[in-house]
């Protein structure tokens, strides 16, 4: 399994210089690849505008949006931006999709909600497919492509369409649960092969308060669960271990560990925790 | 800090007796609507892994509750006039009555505030306010939980019994009305539980809607009398319900915390709704004691500890409820298969589970089915099909030719698998003319052929628009293509959206008669192929306008009566955007629906991984034939000598 590290880009407070200098370190870390978080209503960076900044200061990690919301966006313009950010990073995007969960970002997307499952197939039927002719460039050849959600069609339009499944984080038996799940979608799909697992976790290590805090208000317009979300905050090196232990059980493929605290020196502890 | 404990039954008195234990300075009061010695039903049950648990967390009560418990290891099945014994399963009860009385006892012990006759119209003034009030939950009024309930399961009476039974009994009664079963077993030494069940239309056609309370016991004594070896049946308020099955979105509002039945119930035929609760007594005590009576943290720790407990228990209760549902359709199963059926029923015990527990009876079905004393297990038992005789069980390879250039799905060839070969006939309609399978699935070729299908709707996005199939053409294809096949079965593709597959749903075909088609097919196939013929069928569309699970066995029930030897089950990919469940044998089910109520042999695969699956799913009759996914073995890899374990190797 492979560990990849998250920018702080949903962060409140996070400077675009932190987030590039985060990006560079990274990649002069054993990390695999860097990650992204994808809002509109919040204090956040817009997904491919990070990774496309990580882009211009890294040479070796995969670039991946964990997940990026399809439906907020134009078909043709995401796959533009998708096939941008792959291009300026010389192919090494992985792109992740699911439909999203918050009403207000669409509201604030002009966007309707309602038919978002069903525009997110046609839009991973257009990038994966070639349908425009290659008018629409530059190249999207090598895009990996995941696809996130917990629903059955997000697993079937993951099978049907996609090079693996992003999960959206919780502890190794929830994957586990979700990973076989997209086993039986991809087998049942007749796709060869398996598809990639990938997991997400957060930390933090020197002020978990403000971590937790952040996740709650991030989390907030899931109620109820977003203290449980908070509450599986890692802050310890013991239980990022456990946690990429459980993963690597689970048979995650690459573990994307996303900072709480928007701290430079978050990542060394981060490698520290892992070494 | 003080404490209200709304509800006095099994959870509510054991969370107030834990409390105590952990702090004797907190004010504890359980408040009870009800008197002292109230109680509803008969006897609960526990099993052995909760009784550890009750001894770690108060070892006073654990003595008294076992000191009084009926203990039994046996299940006894009765039906078609033989009883089939199932030992190992170490199971206890205990008068609900009597456990009351110890937990109250022991509450009064500790100092605790026992309220009875208290109804509780508003919120009570506490620091810590605790739901314990049971599946009709009034304390969920005062906070937000997202409940939701839903009738899960046939229509159940719970009785007692002064016939004391000495294992857990299911039995099986066939009427003029249609089929009752009971689940009964011993709570102490002098009376049982016995719970009636029937499905609501038999229960109807019985008149059992009209009649009370007493001609109803009248009903059941007289129906199960064999079975009460001639005592009584006693009465508690004991009417017909409906289960509910209930789920709350959270089991904390503010101060308030739900347990037991208020925040879950699950179907009485696993008997664990006594159990769960006390275990969230269990572990809502010791977050409490962790978290320092910090209540926000506590209540996310008792939820996070107990939700993959009780969505497990959740989940096998459902399929148990389901299973009692529909056990009309196994009347015509041999007893011992029907057995094996009931005790696998909920997905927790496989062949290999009660292979420890009862090596007896596995021998037995493992026996039975392969025909000598000792036989291998179920899966490696041989069968026959239209003269073709299968060693095993999971013997068969898949393969799939396209009956025309029109009906190819891509322009791909695809080799020829080794083994017994089910070779599928397949013209893939309006799913036709993509790319290969290894970028995705249903992606169009720029320049694809025309394809075909009953309606003009491209099957995914930027699809073609389907023509009309020119049907002599494609009727003459399948019967060319299986003139000319070597195989030792050979399967007609009707299902997941392809052509024959999409005349059979409403959500893709506007005709009536959509079967009319698909059967002309099948018909001039069968004059011209001699061996075993396969029909692989779409179940259910999973979609609210498209075929369910009942029109699937109807079709496969017309196509075995037109001349199919085995219905190779499937389910979904009808449409695109269908609804699907997946998971670890998510056809399972369904294969065992088509061939106990269209009583036809199947093929199943769904994600299947190990032998154990297969040897449960054919055991159990739930198939005759498996398609296995079976992992490569991960048991050996290469020594490393770097140290690189948890960051692995970096990608370029």
């Amino acid at each position: 399994m492979n560990v990849g590290v998250g920018l702080p880009t949903t962060v409140p407070g996070a400077t675009g210089e932190l987030l590039i200098e985060w990006a560079r370190r990274a990649d002069d870390r054993p990390f695999s690849s860097v990650g992204v978080l994808d809002r509109v209503v919040y204090d956040s960076y817009e997904p491919f505008a990070a990774l496309a900044a990580a882009a211009a200061v890294t040479s070796r990690v995969r670039l991946a949006t964990m997940i990026a919301i399809g439906p907020l966006r134009a078909t043709a313009l995401l796959a533009k931006q998708a096939a941008s950010v792959h291009g300026l990073s010389g192919g090494r995007l992985t792109l992740g999709l699911a439909v999203g969960a918050r009403l207000d970002d669409f509201d604030a997307a002009g966007v309707a909600h309602k038919g978002r499952g069903k525009k997110l197939g046609e839009q991973l039927a257009y990038i994966r497919g070639d349908v425009d002719g290659d008018k629409v460039g530059p190249s999207r050849e090598g895009i990996e492509i995941l696809v996130g959600g917990l629903s059955g069609p997000a697993y079937s339009r993951m099978a049907r369409y996609a090079d693996g499944y992003a999960h959206n984080g919780g502890p190794p038996r929830a994957f586990a649960n979700a990973a076989g799940r997209a086993l039986a979608a991809w087998s049942d799909l007749g796709r060869p092969g398996k598809p990639k697992l990938w997991g997400q976790g957060y930390f933090a290590f020197a002020d978990p308060g403000r971590g937790e805090a952040y996740l709650k208000d991030y989390y907030a317009f899931t109620g109820p669960f977003a203290e449980k979300i908070a509450a599986g905050n890692l802050t310890s090196a013991r239980a990022v271990k456990d946690y990429v232990r459980g993963y690597e059980e689970a048979g995650c493929d690459e573990l994307v560990l996303f900072p709480t605290v928007g701290d430079i020196d978050e990542l060394d502890r981060l490698q520290e925790a892992l070494a | 800090m003080n404490v209200a404990i709304v509800g006095a039954g099994p959870a509510g008195l054991y969370l107030a007796i834990l409390l105590k234990k952990l702090d004797r300075g907190v004010d504890v009061s359980v408040l009870e609507r009800n008197a002292p010695d109230a109680t509803f039903g008969f006897g609960v049950v526990f099993s052995e892994e909760t009784l550890g648990a009750l001894r770690d967390a108060d070892p006073e009560t654990h003595l008294e509750i076992t000191d009084t418990f009926a203990r039994w290891d046996r299940i006894d099945i009765r039906f078609q006039g033989r009883e089939l014994r199932s030992s190992g399963h170490a199971f206890s009860a205990i008068a609900r009555k009597r456990l009351l009385e110890i937990l109250q006892e022991r509450c009064r012990e500790l100092d605790v505030a026992l309220e009875f006759g208290v109804e509780v119209d508003e919120l009570p003034d506490a620091d810590l306010v605790v739901g314990a009030d049971g599946a009709n939950s009034l304390v969920r009024r005062f906070g937000e939980f997202g409940t939701k309930v839903r009738p899960e399961g046939s229509k159940y009476v719970w009785f007692g019994t002064d016939h004391v039974f000495d294992a857990f009994t299911f039995a099986f009664r066939e009427t003029e009305h249609g089929l009752f079963n009971v689940h009964a077993y011993p709570y102490d030494e002098r009376m049982s539980t016995f719970i009636v069940e029937c499905p609501e239309a038999v229960w109807r056609a019985a008149g059992l809607d009209e009649m009370d309370e007493q001609e109803s016991l009248a009903f059941c004594e007289q129906l199960f009398a064999n079975e009460l070896r001639g005592r009584e049946l006693f009465s508690n308020r004991s009417l017909w319900l409906d289960f509910p099955k209930i789920t709350n979105a959270t089991w904390h509002s503010g101060n308030i915390v739900i347990l037991g039945d208020a925040a879950h119930t699950a179907h009485f035929s696993i008997g664990s709704g006594t159990k769960l609760a006390m275990e969230d007594s269990i572990s809502l005590a010791a977050a409490l004691a962790r978290r320092r009576w910090e209540l926000e943290a506590a209540f996310v720790d008792y939820e996070l500890e107990r939700e993959p407990f009780v969505e497990r228990t959740q989940d096998a209760a459902s399929e148990s409820a389901a299973y009692f549902g529909r056990i009309a359709s196994y009347s015509h199963v041999e007893p011992i298969q029907f057995a094996f059926n009931l005790i696998t029923r909920a997905g927790r015990i496989t062949h290999a589970t009660l292979g420890v527990r009862d090596p007896q009876f596995t021998r037995a079905l493992d026996g039975w089915l392969g025909g000598r004393a000792v036989s291998p297990p179920p899966a490696f038992s041989s069968f026959e099909l239209r003269g073709v005789r299968f060693e095993h069980r999971f013997e068969l390879v898949e393969s799939t030719v396209a009956v025309s250039a029109e009906g190819r799905v891509s322009a791909e060839d695809v080799p020829a698998p080794e083994g017994k070969l089910l070779l599928r006939l397949s013209h893939a309609g309006r799913r036709g003319a993509t790319q290969a399978r290894n970028r995705g699935v249903d992606l169009p070729l720029a320049d694809g052929w025309p394809v075909v299908a009953p309606t003009k709707r491209p099957y995914a996005p930027f699809g073609q628009i389907p023509s009309e199939p020119d049907e002599a053409a494609v009727l003459e294809a399948f019967v060319s293509a299986a003139a000319s096949a070597r195989a030792e079965v050979l399967e007609l593709d009707m299902a997941h959206g392809y052509l024959l597959g999409s005349y059979l749903s409403p959500l893709t075909n506007d005709e009536d008669d959509r079967l009319l088609f698909p059967l002309r097919v099948l018909e001039a196939v069968r004059a011209r192929w001699e061996g075993p013929l396969s029909v692989r069928l779409s179940i259910t569309d999973w979609h609210p306008r498209g075929n369910k699970v009942e029109d699937g066995i109807a079709i496969a029930r017309a196509m075995h009566e037109a001349g199919a030897d085995l219905i190779h089950v499937e389910a979904g990919q009808t449409i695109h955007d269908d609804r699907p469940q997946y998971r670890r044998g998510f056809l399972t089910a369904l294969s065992d629906r088509v061939r106990n109520e269209a009583r036809v042999p199947t093929l199943v695969g769904g994600y299947l991984t190990t032998l154990d699956e297969a040897n449960t799913i054919v055991g159990a009759g739930r198939a005759d034939l498996v398609l296995l996914d079976l992992p490569e073995p991960e048991i050996e890899r290469p020594l490393q000598s770097s140290n690189s374990l948890l960051l692995g190797e970096v990608r370029a």
